[in-house]
């Protein structure tokens, strides 16, 4: 498969757009090589945090709706940390965070609009979580 | 294999010419069919819009004849018709004439008149069309970021159509639900045919397919706006349709994905028998419907309307945005409030999607609910308003040059501000019960995107025509195109509002004939069905108008007169193009020293300075175009 | 042509073109799944109470396949780690590793998960005659421990009680098509005279596997009378504390058999979309992230089998496609740690 094209040096890379990233690349590989070990430290966090929803899941908290409160609050804590560490959310250029701010904003928006249909603040109608 | 000397080299032979188009011509069906040049997407998504929004039209006409003329066959072309759309949307009339629309025929018309002039009409020519032609060139890029994905937008949006158009021609004919499809309805509608085969289900079909092509869209105008701006091109150097466009494909962006997943709901209820939009103990014709229950159809209201509120964002910015550039060239001013008018449209978009309720009041939800759509609703007229304003003042003390792109553009102001403010009785809730679903609504958001939007397409087309072809439409065909249309699209629409408060329901088959009340209300010296003669007059008189437009457009593609870059004296940079530009766009390097609309400047040598002038004191540094070379350099 | 910026960064916004154009992708992604999840949440609250199931779903698999795919969303980052640090060779082993663990998602979701469920069968007994069920339903025990109601009864369909109008001969094609027995005249079949007929699987273990029951009842004369199921565990002993919160590990239906009459039950369906509003929304979520699971091996194997010849000639550029979709897979991941609980746990 492609594993016997043998790779070239990193360093014979040409051509400008592959020079430039050459000259950026020796600051890159160090900066990269630092954060292997986070990546495995928190691939072991998930999975661990995963053990820990299924048993959270199973402990009375005095209602559901408590569990749900517990289950999503890890669930967003993982989440968190796959967005800032995996997809390096954390230290991201200021563009996609404001367009992602915004999206962050549309969907919470379309949770509760369509979550006061079940629940009316004025006339105190409610549904229950099940 | 070899080592590589030079990113040009051909490794190998195998894809010799893929490296180098340059020095490769170009095949008649990848230059004009699978081109990924923007300005050939473009033209494409323009050309297959314009046939979708005439051939909506003519769906219209045939509704209006119906609407006038309750059960009689449409005269002279009633046999053809009956003979392509079938009997299931045509039948004989009573005196035995082939050709009389049926009530289903009625609905599949008036649901497909509603899905192509939003979805195949206006927004392929005045988001995708415009925005792939114009934007690269304004913003002086070589193309789009992602030239391929471009391509299948285009694609996935040519698939939609042909789902839309074989719907016709299925058993039981093309969808009937309304343009909104609401469930239960659209959920049992023609589940006697195929479960694949039927108008309902290629509806759903076609709309993924037409959604999937609106977000490859949104992304590639967004990362194209953001990356690849010239140098020189700051935020607020862009003209305002870049703006327009920019927030619009934001708006397709955020607003679409819900739809898509609304549909998928859909696409469920019917092919696997889910029943996501089917409440339990249904009644289909006296039987309980075989639905396990349990659903909601207000759950498709509320998904269809998040994105069919910003939809309607989605059809008037890029339509201010044309207006604005065609005023601000043939005022020969600047845009009065620049600055407020891009606040305006992110305002504008922000609140579009938490308004969407306000299509609902009448499912009974709750009065929370109620209170904040009906308060979001009249607070988003605010940002409409700044613009509309900002446009008028524009017009203050120019001296106009009343061109044909720019009578369109006029016109467009008070067409769009009569629908922009009959929308505020819609707004609220009380006024709403008494309105909602009558012609008084039709009437409003017609204001808003027939002469609003569509006079502003016919702006762009006129004004940007020179640039794709090289070539000037005919100035007094395009004068009579004008003054045709205005009259009769308003002889054709105003009526509506007064029909509508008269108490006519939007969706009555035969006009309202049946209907003792309405027979009987006198308005302004006609009977509500008097009103529905003298609109369907104009509805044919106004398609009669259009036939300058289109003669005049296939002609001055031939004929027209031939003209240099900037035929307009605009001062954006599209205009410093050759044209039509080659691939690639412009035969010169581009950057940009100067705000889009520098008309008129006191001192200057003519009324217009472009952009991309260099400044005429070359010891006073440009300041932006300095700040962004000082960045460059800290970057290496 | 060339455009601008494919693989360096533009200055001004520190972006490269297809690094942009995912995150706008995902951003509509969030909002195509924020839809999906919004419809969970609308039709959840909206459901009556006791129509919401809970527990059916099994729970160590979901899990295990949790961990599969946090475990390659490790991979595929140290797969663009090694590509930034020119490692091509440990790259391509965590590229194939990603590769096989999103098909092993995929393997466990529609080998076990999905036909596991189409073979269970579940019938809603209408409110009217839940008392007759008592015994299945347990809702005196509900109702003292402030428990939702029971409708359902649940578990593998052994066998269908039918009658037939007229020609018998299309049934027994029929059964002799599918590998079923009939049987006529069952013991304890009272109230239906000579009519009756029960059939059954030729292999007891198999019994009538409901995707058959289904095609049957649209035999032209054939009305389904009653199902006889093996209850779940649930319903054959209900007033167990015990069944009164979901179970960690699968519970297999127990050899108690309940026959229940047609006229009885509201709606009655194997464990599909068409199920429930739970399972609707189940099927259409967990189907539409399986689509996204096999969209992103399938780049992925493209970059796998392809990627060197780019790798060679500009290999930041390989690098960039990998983060591209690195970061689409750890979207994938991330809906996923959010489907998880809400339809195995909660």
């Amino acid at each position: 498969m492609s594993d016997s094209h043998a790779p070239e040096p990193a360093h014979s890379a040409v051509g400008t757009d592959a020079t430039a990233a050459a000259h950026d690349h020796s600051h890159d590989a160090e900066h990269v090589a630092k954060h292997i070990k986070t990546y495995l430290i928190v691939g072991v966090v998930l999975i661990v945090l995963t053990a820990v929803t299924v048993g959270l899941s199973y402990v009375d908290f005095g209602s559901h709706a408590m569990n749900w409160v517990v289950g999503m609050a890890v669930a967003t804590f993982k989440v968190c940390l796959v967005g800032a560490i995996f997809m390096h959310l954390k230290g991201e250029r200021p563009t996609i965070w404001r367009f992602l701010l915004f999206t962050g904003i549309f969907v919470v928006g379309m949770f509760l609009l369509t979550l006061l249909h079940w629940y009316d603040p004025i006339f105190g109608t409610q549904q229950a979580v099940r | 294999m070899a080592a590589i000397t030079s990113p040009h080299a051909h490794e190998g032979d195998a894809h010799l010419h893929a490296h180098d188009d340059d020095h490769h011509e170009l095949g008649f069906w990848q230059k004009y069919i699978f081109s990924t040049d923007h300005k050939v997407i473009g033209i494409q998504y323009g050309l297959t819009g314009l046939a979708f929004l005439f051939f909506g039209f003519c769906l219209m006409l045939v509704m209006r004849w119906q609407l006038a003329n309750p059960g009689q066959a449409v005269p002279m072309i009633g046999g053809a018709l009956q003979s392509i759309f079938g009997t299931a949307a045509f039948a004989a009339s009573e005196t035995g004439a082939p050709g009389m629309l049926t009530a289903d025929g009625y609905n599949a018309f008036g649901a497909m008149h509603g899905t192509i002039m939003v979805f195949f009409g206006i927004v392929p020519i005045a988001f995708a069309a415009f925005g792939n032609f114009v934007v690269p060139l304004q913003i002086g890029a070589p193309d789009m970021t992602f030239p391929k994905i471009n391509m299948a937008s285009y694609w996935c949006f040519f698939i939609s159509c042909i789902f839309m158009l074989i719907s016709f021609f299925v058993p039981g004919g093309a969808a009937k639900s309304g343009w909104t499809s609401y469930p239960p309805l659209a959920g049992i509608a023609d589940s006697a045919f195929l479960t694949f085969w039927n108008g309902q289900t290629l509806w759903l079909t076609g709309m993924v397919f037409n959604i999937t092509a609106s977000l490859l869209g949104s992304v590639n105008f967004i990362a194209t706006i953001i990356q690849l701006r010239a140098p020189g091109m700051t935020w607020m150097r862009l003209p305002f349709f870049v703006w327009a466009q920019f927030v619009t494909a934001f708006l397709l962006l955020l607003a679409f994905p819900p739809l898509e997943a609304a549909g998928i709901f859909q696409l469920m209820d019917r092919v696997a028998g889910t029943s996501f939009f089917m409440p339990t103990g249904l009644v289909v014709n006296g039987n309980v419907a075989p639905w396990a229950g349990g659903g909601s159809p207000l759950l498709w209201q509320h998904l269809f309307w998040f994105l069919a509120h910003p939809e309607v964002y989605v059809l008037i910015l890029p339509g201010i945005g044309m207006v604005a550039e065609v005023i601000a060239n043939n005022t020969r001013k600047p845009i009065y409030g620049y600055k407020a008018m891009v606040g305006a449209i992110f305002v504008l978009a922000f609140l579009s999607f938490v308004v969407w309720a306000h299509h609902m009041y009448m499912t009974g939800m709750g009065a929370a609910v109620a209170a904040f759509f009906q308060t979001t609703t009249i607070m988003i007229s605010i940002p409409s308003v700044i613009l509309l304003t900002a446009l008028m003042i524009t017009l203050w003390g120019g001296s106009i040059r009343f061109t044909v792109p720019m009578l369109f553009a006029a016109a467009f102001l008070p067409m769009f501000g009569i629908g922009g403010l009959t929308g505020i009785p819609l707004a609220f809730n009380a006024t709403d019960l008494y309105l909602h679903d009558t012609y008084y609504v039709i009437a409003h958001f017609h204001y808003v995107v027939a002469p609003g939007t569509i006079f502003a397409i016919f702006a762009g087309i006129y004004y940007w025509y020179p640039k794709a072809t090289g070539r000037q439409l005919n100035e007094l065909l395009g004068q009579i195109h004008f003054f045709a249309s205005l009259i009769f699209i308003n002889v054709l629409f105003m009526p509506m509002f007064l029909q509508g408060m008269a108490g006519m329901h939007r969706r009555w088959y035969d006009g309202g004939a049946q209907y003792e009340q309405l027979s009987k209300a006198v308005v302004l010296g006609h009977t509500g069905l008097e009103w529905n003669t003298v609109i369907s007059t104009a509805a044919y008189l106004l398609c009669l108008a259009q036939v300058p437009f289109i003669f005049n457009f296939f002609w001055s593609m031939k004929f027209g007169k031939k003209i240099g870059r900037n035929p307009w004296d605009s001062t954006t940079v599209e205009w410093d193009a050759p044209s039509p530009p080659g691939h690639g766009n412009f035969d010169k390097p581009i950057s940009v020293h100067r705000g889009p609309y520098e008309y008129s400047v006191p001192g200057a040598d003519a009324d217009f300075t472009p952009q991309t002038d260099p400044p005429a004191n070359s010891k006073a540094p440009d300041q932006d175009a300095n700040t962004n070379s000082q960045s460059v350099e800290k970057q290496h | 042509m060339q455009i601008p910026y494919e693989v360096t960064s533009r200055p001004d916004t520190g972006l490269w073109n297809a690094k942009l154009g995912i995150w706008l992708f995902l951003a509509s992604e969030v909002m195509l799944f924020g839809g999906l999840f919004s419809g969970y949440l609308f039709l959840r609250l909206g459901a009556e109470d006791g129509y919401w199931p809970h527990g059916l779903l099994n729970v160590p698999i979901g899990t295990f396949n949790t961990a599969v795919l946090i475990a390659s969303s490790v991979t595929i980052v140290l797969t663009w780690a090694n590509l930034k640090m020119r490692n091509w060779v440990m790259a391509q082993r965590y590229l194939l590793t990603t590769i096989l663990c999103g098909l092993l998602f995929l393997f466990i979701k529609l080998v076990f998960e999905y036909p596991e469920k189409f073979a269970h069968f579940g019938a809603y007994i209408k409110k009217e005659s839940t008392a007759k069920y008592e015994a299945y339903l347990g809702n005196e025990h509900a109702r003292s421990n402030g428990l939702s109601p029971r409708y359902e009864i649940s578990g593998h369909l052994e066998a269908v009680e039918v009658t037939v109008a007229g020609d018998r001969a299309p049934l027994a094609t029929f059964a002799e098509k599918n590998k079923l027995k009939l049987v006529e005249h069952p013991a304890g079949g009272e109230g239906h005279g000579a009519n009756l007929i029960k059939v059954e699987g030729l292999d007891h273990k198999a019994g009538v596997s409901p995707a058959k029951m289904e095609k049957m009842a649209r035999i032209p004369g054939v009305t389904i009378e009653k199902f006889e199921l093996a209850l779940d565990p649930g319903n054959a002993d209900p007033s167990n504390p015990a069944n009164d919160r979901p179970h960690f590990w699968h519970q297999h239906a127990t050899d108690k058999i309940a026959t229940i009459d047609a006229k009885d039950v509201s709606w009655a369906s194997s464990f599909a979309p068409k199920h429930s509003s739970y399972f609707a929304i189940y099927f259409t979520i967990t189907g539409l992230h399986g689509l996204h699971v096999l969209g992103g091996v399938i780049v992925m194997a493209y970059f796998y089998l392809y990627g060197g010849k780019l790798y060679r000639k500009n290999p930041e550029h390989q690098a960039n496609r990998i983060e591209v979709v690195g970061l689409f897979w750890h979207f994938v991941d991330l809906v996923w740690i959010f489907v998880f609980p809400i339809f195995y746990l909660l």
